[in-house]
């Protein structure tokens, strides 16, 4: 069939004036069997088999970005949660294991490789137990390797202890990066109902159901849906979903297409569309501006859930008619420090902490890059991280929270990550102690399934 | 059966564009399908649906077209069909 003028058209304006772009493609691979009682052992299959299956990862990717017109942004991996495979290794070990990873995501030219995890949402295993120990040195002493821990589902409950140890692991590695804006709690999430195939980092990690390799697609968009948007002012909300509906629709298909294309290439099975509206700093590329281009003066303002559930609900439904493996997190990003309405939103004062949390009950994921004042102390980190896990776990979604505590920053100041991280303004935390609570430690059980008011 | 690809020119009009643009596509033995063009408040806009070049002779086609874009201030974009039918085609 041929395509007709308006439609060529049309993808050409999305790419080239609206920042339509696939935001990741990201290759998942099992390391279960590089584990060994020899740690050098692990240390060289480990390289070798990331190094094997995804040496061709960046050149396929850049191939196709060149023939199909449409950037591919970011090239990554996603590997077993490495404390699968730790066994009885040092906490030294551990680290060294990291700079291992960094390497092999240098040879290979990606820019991020995400699964420096553990799973511990009901119990702690020893090889979790040191890799939270590794992980402040782990994620300061390399540039590319990021991690993630689950500490809570709906059916097992929040482990508190992971928690409150993972306000002193968000501390610590603030503190080791302090000269950096303390960059190396951006590479963590911290995680209450995880999902398996996100390609997206900092929370990426190849789940145990998944098989030898896959390649998983995130694709993007604000700027397409919001300048969409733009062309219908006087729409009425039911109109507005289904536009948004329909641009999901149409940037999902371009996005699975490339994915499965650089699958068939690098010979290397399919897995899952991730649909989510990923912001970045470029002009017009913001989640935020959507929400106010329905109609909120300023990001933060009485309606944002409403705007946002709306939102993210139509991204989906088109997104699921486009696509027949979705999966990932699949719905709305809302990271402050990549998102210009956002930053805005913070310094207008309409947009706060309490908001946002709000906001991650209607909302794919959580608490992203945000930035807190450096003083906020690790049972107010912990504390933050037990809230956002409670939503999670009672609505039965996702959520995650990647808060990076500024030393020597305070609330108002700005802080400039550069890159793709973006800059942030510090919010700052309430003064009021929840230390008790973390100190009790233990476990919240998991919540009751039905009366479910 | 040999891809198709989409090849999109805006820009100001000026004379000559089509005769570049279309002698680029020769030397690289591009046949064109379909061609279409016009010009909408003094912006030169052409659409073509060609034959792919060969797999080796992408980079250099497209460093051409990058010189055309200089030289003569306008957008050449070269994309391969099947996206379009995949976002405008159930």
């Amino acid at each position: 069939m041929t395509i007709a003028h308006g439609e060529i058209q049309e993808t050409i304006r999305m790419v080239q004036m609206e920042s339509l772009d696939i935001r990741t493609v990201t290759m998942g691979i099992s390391l279960k069997n590089c584990a060994s009682h020899d740690f050098e052992t692990v240390k060289t299959s480990v390289y070798n088999k990331i190094v094997n299956y995804a040496g061709q990862l960046k050149p396929v990717a850049e191939r196709v970005e060149k023939e199909y017109g449409i950037p591919i942004v970011n090239k990554r991996i996603a590997i077993t949660p490495i404390a699968e495979i730790l066994g009885d290794a040092s906490v030294e070990q551990a680290i060294e294991l990291a700079d291992v990873l960094d390497q092999a995501a240098e040879t290979v030219g990606v820019d991020f490789i995400g699964g420096y995890s553990a799973l511990v949402h009901k119990g702690m295993t020893k090889s979790d137990e040191t890799l939270l120990e590794a992980l402040p040195k782990a994620l300061a002493s390399t540039n590319r390797v990021c991690g993630s821990v689950s500490i809570g589902t709906t059916r097992t409950g929040i482990n508190m202890d992971a928690v409150g140890k993972l306000g002193e692991v968000i501390k610590d590695t603030a503190e080791l990066t302090k000269h950096d804006n303390s960059i190396g709690c951006a590479k963590f999430v911290a995680f209450c109902n995880p999902v398996e195939d996100n390609p997206f980092m900092a929370g990426a990690f190849h789940g145990a159901g998944e098989g030898e390799a896959v390649v998983s697609v995130g694709v993007s968009g604000p700027g397409v849906v919001l300048n969409a948007l733009k062309r219908y002012p006087d729409a009425d909300l039911g109109e507005v979903a289904d536009v948004i509906k329909k641009t999901a629709f149409k940037i999902t298909r371009a996005g699975e297409l490339l994915g499965r294309v650089v699958s068939d290439r690098l010979n290397v099975p399919f897995g899952i569309m991730d649909l989510s509206l990923a912001p970045t700093n470029a002009m017009n590329d913001s989640v935020a501006e959507i929400l106010e281009e329905i109609g909120l003066e300023s990001v933060g303002t009485h309606g944002t859930i409403a705007a946002l559930a709306l939102m993210n609900d139509a991204v989906k439904k088109g997104g699921a008619m486009a696509s027949s493996y979705v999966g990932g997190l699949s719905g709305a990003f809302i990271p402050v420090s990549e998102d210009n309405g956002m930053i805005r939103g913070i310094e207008d004062q309409s947009l706060s902490l309490d908001k946002l949390e709000a906001m991650t009950c209607v909302c794919s994921v959580g608490l992203d890059m945000i930035a807190v004042s450096g003083d906020a102390s690790p049972e107010t980190l912990a504390a933050i991280i037990a809230d956002e896990a409670a939503i999670g776990m009672i609505n039965k979604k996702t959520t995650a929270v990647r808060v990076i505590p500024v030393i020597g920053k305070e609330e108002g100041e700005i802080v400039e990550f550069g890159g793709l991280l973006g800059r942030a303004p510090i919010i700052g935390v309430k003064p009021f102690s929840s230390d008790k609570m973390i100190k009790r430690g233990g476990r919240i059980p998991a919540p009751l399934q039905s009366l479910i008011n | 059966m040999k891809k198709r690809a989409v090849v999109t020119v805006v820009g100001k009009d000026q004379v000559g564009i089509i005769a570049r643009v279309t002698n680029v596509l020769a030397d690289y033995k591009m046949n064109i399908h379909d061609i279409s063009q016009t010009i909408l408040q003094d912006y030169f806009t052409m659409m073509m649906i060609v034959d792919t070049a060969e797999e080796d002779q992408i980079d250099a086609l497209l460093k051409t077209f990058e010189t055309i874009e200089t030289e003569m201030n306008l957008t050449i974009s070269i994309q391969l069909e099947d996206v379009f039918q995949a976002m405008h085609r159930i």
